[in-house]
């Protein structure tokens, strides 16, 4: 696993970015880079920000000033002076980069569990429909439903259908994968067969960034924690820092207070 | 293409659109009225009844639905006193058909009504030691009201504008009086755009009025 | 009495024949017309997406037959002249246009929006979601409400009788006209017309019975 370090190339680059709706500001210059094979962990209070950033960075939402970079590349905006928009070409091909997986898990309910992953294989990468079956089925393989490849999304339970959107996610090859509380939609006994798959992702390499309530997993699984709160990053460290209980940050010790005395 | 718009000849014989607007308005308000007795009626019965009773009424709604209202019009108007000793006006037979027509469409909506009436509330009347009927009138049908009510003003918004069929047999509605002024002035583009206007603002009026009213309902108890 | 009527079978079938063809062609120019306004009312630009507004409102607003007799006689005064066959048409689509474009509005509002971001998010342009992620979907809310509305064309055809076309329920006035078996007649051609109309609403029940485990 990589760790934190500021000199190694960023691969994910988020320079001040700040974001409002109407006259809430739910992003305050926020900055956080990501080096590649990192695992990057969010948590926060509701109403921080975390999902707001994340959908960021795969631009489903707009921001309003600073920069997120992939690989260098702007997400949103054209490169060069003027924010101009990309366009919806452009921006279809840059979200291809990313991968996302859902609270919802927002299966395609009209498509097997197959079909979910060939999809964007088929119309995105431009593969024949018997290569983007067989890597569907290898991806399959590796979250345990090679045999629910032709079932509906409708056939299957709720940690089934999250392992299927983290197929249909990483079958992209992207570069980053980005998880929006996967678990916090499935029931309590379906959560860890859904971890369990990330944490072998991890295992390859794989980067990612996860806003999560998971704070057993954030600290077991992550190579560094960012804590949000008013829309800022407030603390950011390796999890045994962060989680630490004599904290002098004294927000981020209210929330850890309040997280452990739900726990226990 | 030197149509030049005058509506001259339509304010000078306006009064056969406002009257007939009244018409129109009366008409719906009649037939929804005795609409609802029958669609009500029919609703509690059918939750209640055996098969061949369901059967008949399902009959009745589905026969309603799938059949022109020009033809249920002309039907009772020139067809039905040939066979029965009655004698009715236009108007009358028109009311008839029309609140039959309504009916058939209120049952519908009623028996959903009733049938989503939660459970426990029904229970919870029968604990409270209510008669049948008592949690009829008490439970069932003021739950149902509410849940009926923005469908009910749908379908009173649509029979208003199915007034306009009673023109068929000379009921000198709304559009009767727009067919008058077409024969009779030659101002065909303007009298169907004030038509147009009127029925429109009468039916957005309307359903605004009864929005309001659904919101009271809701809150007022 | 029952020999008049049968003497005026032939004549009753082709009337009846031509209610099919008007509610065909209502239907499918409608639904051409309508899928077209309706993707106009949901993605379009804000001045298409006003007019189509304005459009369905106006004509789900009015009485059909009040826009069948503004069409049919309102079109000569402006100079545009139409035989009567093709005004009754015109006078019906736009009636079921609306209702189309309401239908496909529904449909797609239907979707929920992590459907979309789902497409997104693996890269999909908007023609692309639209063709693979929405419109499928779409398409299974769309038909039954849209089988069930075809009865409304079919019932509404039989207002174009008072344009002088010998559709079915002309052909009944005019047989009864000459008979004056008018109880028979009537019930004969409420027959007809129920056996189409409830043929259709029961299909439209089946298909939505079809479709209903992809709800969720």
């Amino acid at each position: 696993m990589a760790t934190t370090s500021d000199n190694s190339p960023a691969l994910l680059d988020i320079a001040e970015v700040s974001k409002s709706f109407g006259s809430v500001e739910v992003l305050r210059s926020v900055s956080l880079k990501v080096a590649k094979g990192e695992v990057v962990a969010i948590i926060g209070p509701s109403g921080s920000g975390k999902t707001t950033l994340l959908r960021c960075v795969n631009f489903l939402e707009s921001y309003d000033s600073g920069s997120i970079r992939i690989d260098g590349k702007e997400v949103g905006f054209r490169d060069g002076g003027a924010r101009q928009r990309r366009s919806e070409r452009d921006l279809a091909a840059m979200r291809a980069e990313t991968g996302m997986v859902f609270q919802g898990f927002n299966l395609f309910p009209h498509l097997t569990a197959a079909g979910n992953i060939m999809l964007g294989l088929t119309k995105v990468r431009g593969k024949s429909s018997g290569e983007a079956r067989s890597i569907a089925d290898h991806w399959l393989g590796r979250v345990g439903l090679a045999h629910k490849a032709d079932s509906l999304p409708a056939e299957l339970s709720g940690g089934q259908q999250q392992r299927v959107g983290i197929a249909r996610a990483v079958a992209m090859e992207p570069k980053i994968l980005l998880l929006d509380e996967i678990t916090s939609a499935l029931d309590p006994e379906l959560v860890g067969e859904v971890l369990a798959v990330v944490k072998s992702l991890a295992e390859d390499g794989m980067t990612m960034v996860m806003v999560t309530h998971e704070m057993a997993f954030a600290r077991d699984a992550s190579s560094r924690i960012v804590f949000m709160a008013d829309g800022g990053v407030s603390a950011v460290g390796p999890p045994k820092e962060v989680l630490a209980a004599e904290t002098t940050n004294e927000r981020l010790r209210t929330f850890l207070a309040r997280f452990r005395a739900s726990q226990f | 293409m030197g149509y030049t718009l005058n509506f001259n000849l339509i304010w000078r014989h306006f009064d056969k659109l406002w009257g007939g607007l009244l018409l129109s308005l009366e008409l719906a308000v009649i037939s929804i009225a005795i609409g609802i007795v029958i669609g009500l009626v029919l609703a509690v019965w059918y939750v209640s009844a055996g098969r061949v009773v369901r059967g008949i009424i399902a009959s009745y709604v589905e026969f309603i639905r799938n059949v022109p209202l020009i033809l249920l019009v002309y039907l009772v108007f020139y067809g039905l006193p040939t066979v029965i000793d009655l004698a009715y006006s236009a108007q009358t037979s028109f009311v008839a058909t029309l609140a039959v027509y309504s009916g058939a469409y209120l049952v519908e909506v009623f028996r959903s009504g009733l049938e989503a009436v939660p459970r426990g509330q029904i229970d919870a009347g029968k604990a409270i030691g209510l008669t049948p009927w008592q949690r009829l009138v008490h439970v069932r049908l003021p739950t149902m009201m509410r849940i009926t009510l923005p469908a009910l003003s749908n379908t009173f918004i649509s029979l208003f504008k199915d007034t306009s069929v009673a023109s068929v047999i000379s009921v000198p509605e709304l559009t009767y009086g727009a067919q008058w002024i077409n024969f009779n002035t030659f101002r065909i583009v303007e009298v169907y755009l004030v038509v147009t206007a009127m029925y429109l603002v009468t039916g957005y009026a309307l359903l605004f009025a009864l929005r309001l009213v659904e919101r009271w309902y809701r809150t007022a108890r | 009495m029952l020999g008049q009527i049968a003497y005026a079978l032939p004549f009753l079938a082709e009337g009846f024949a031509l209610t099919l063809w008007v509610s065909l062609l209502v239907v499918v120019l409608s639904l051409i017309a309508g899928v077209v306004f309706g993707v106009g009312l949901v993605y379009g630009p804000a001045p298409l997406r006003w007019a189509v507004r304005i459009f369905s409102d106006t004509v789900r607003g009015i009485p059909i037959l009040v826009l069948i007799f503004f069409v049919y006689y309102g079109m000569p005064a402006v100079g545009v002249h139409l035989q009567s066959f093709w005004a009754a048409v015109l006078a019906l689509t736009l009636f079921k246009t609306a209702q189309v474009v309401e239908y496909l509005r529904g449909a797609v509002a239907s979707i929920p929006k992590g459907q979309s971001e789902a497409a997104m998010a693996i890269g999909l342009t908007f023609r692309q979601r639209l063709t693979y992620v929405i419109f499928p979907q779409a398409f299974r809310r769309f038909l039954p409400p849209w089988i069930n509305g075809v009865t409304d064309a079919v019932k509404g055809s039989a207002l174009v009788s008072l344009l002088g076309i010998t559709d079915l329920m002309q052909a009944i006035n005019q047989v009864i006209g000459r008979t004056y078996e008018a109880m028979p007649l009537y019930i004969l051609g409420a027959l007809l017309y129920f056996g189409v109309n409830y043929a259709l609403s029961l299909a439209s029940r089946r298909l939505e019975q079809r479709f209903a485990f992809i709800r969720e």
